[in-house]
């Protein structure tokens, strides 16, 4: 496979790789690492990618495992860079300007779901994948999907909801 | 009519059982300038999930391990060069025009030797004719002595008379 070949054939769905990495790692400059060390990876194995059926899925399982053994980790060795920067809630004024910004909020109500939720609203409400796809790639029955996906939905709305009505707390 | 709708989305948004389809739906009316009051909150959400799909990987990614695989076995390519200019020639050997030449240089030279060694023979023939006359002479001085015996011996007889 020639390079042109591969790019052509990544171009689709690197995007998908990296927010995903984002959406795990949470920081975009280890997200963007990360999504290197993938496309990488997919590179230098690029004599075996034909015989993969679907390399998208493919890589989204890849990443997947990636950024969990990258958080693992991390957390092994406490160097929690991550999420350091999201940490500092003591602030009222910054707190309100960050409320205002709800679109934001959102991002950060995300960010305290349980890592295989994130993956699944990442993938179906962000990616739009099938449920099919998601339990190829997470390795699941769709009907554990549906339901961590339910739940992490769930969440999202009550939280909003409280932000909503009571402001933020 | 479409509200009673979209909130029936939502209930099953949150149950999971949306199709895509449907929910391409709530996105778009969520996206949409005139929602609902009530529904105002669930905004924030869709909007962040729409805006998130247009996040996109600006970095490049360096794909160059051939590249630099090649840059590796210039220098080796260089030396191969370098010693099959120096050995080839010697092995390739003369071409015919030169091997003509040097026959014929060949043939001057034994032509040459063979005058030399035609003269030797000259100068040796007279040599020998020289060690010829080296026996004669020798062979004077032995008749010589003999005959200085001879007159030793008259000597006497004519002493005995």
């Amino acid at each position: 496979m020639k390079q042109a070949d591969f790019v052509s054939l990544v171009m689709p769905f690197k995007d998908k790789v990296f927010r995903l990495a984002k959406r795990l790692l949470v920081s975009r400059e280890e997200a963007e690492d990360a999504t290197q060390e993938i496309l990488l990876k997919l590179w230098k194995n690029n004599k075996k990618i034909g015989d993969y059926k679907n390399v998208e899925a493919f890589s989204m399982t890849m990443t997947k495992n990636f950024c969990l053994d990258r958080l693992k980790s991390k957390q092994a060795s406490n160097l929690k860079i991550v999420h350091s920067n999201y940490t500092d809630n003591n602030s009222s004024l910054q707190h309100q300007v960050e409320a205002k910004d709800s679109v934001d909020w959102v991002s950060k109500i995300m960010e305290d779901l349980p890592e295989q939720q994130k993956i699944i609203v990442q993938l179906r409400d962000i990616e739009e994948y099938d449920y099919e796809e998601i339990a190829k790639m997470l390795d699941m029955n769709e009907t554990a999907i549906r339901v961590n996906l339910s739940r992490a939905r769930k969440t999202i709305r009550e939280k909003l909801t409280n932000t909503h009505q009571h402001g933020i707390k | 009519m479409v509200l009673n709708n979209i909130e029936k989305l939502i209930e099953k948004y949150h149950n999971a059982e949306t199709s895509l389809h449907e929910e391409a739906q709530l996105k778009s009316y969520f996206n949409g300038d005139n929602v609902a009051p009530h529904l105002e909150h669930y905004k924030p959400m869709f909007q962040y999930f729409s805006l998130s799909q247009k996040e996109q990987y600006t970095k490049d990614v360096p794909l160059n391990t051939k590249k630099t695989k090649l840059y590796q076995w210039i220098s080796v390519a260089a030396v191969a060069v370098l010693m099959i200019g120096l050995v080839v020639p010697s092995f390739m050997g003369p071409t015919e025009q030169e091997k003509r030449e040097a026959l014929l240089v060949y043939n001057q030279t034994m032509e040459a030797l063979s005058i030399i060694s035609l003269g030797m023979n000259e100068g040796k023939q007279q040599f020998n004719n020289l060690a010829l006359v080296g026996d004669n002479i020798e062979e004077g001085v032995q008749q010589a002595s003999k005959l200085g015996e001879f007159s030793t011996m008259t000597n006497k007889i004519l002493k005995n008379k």
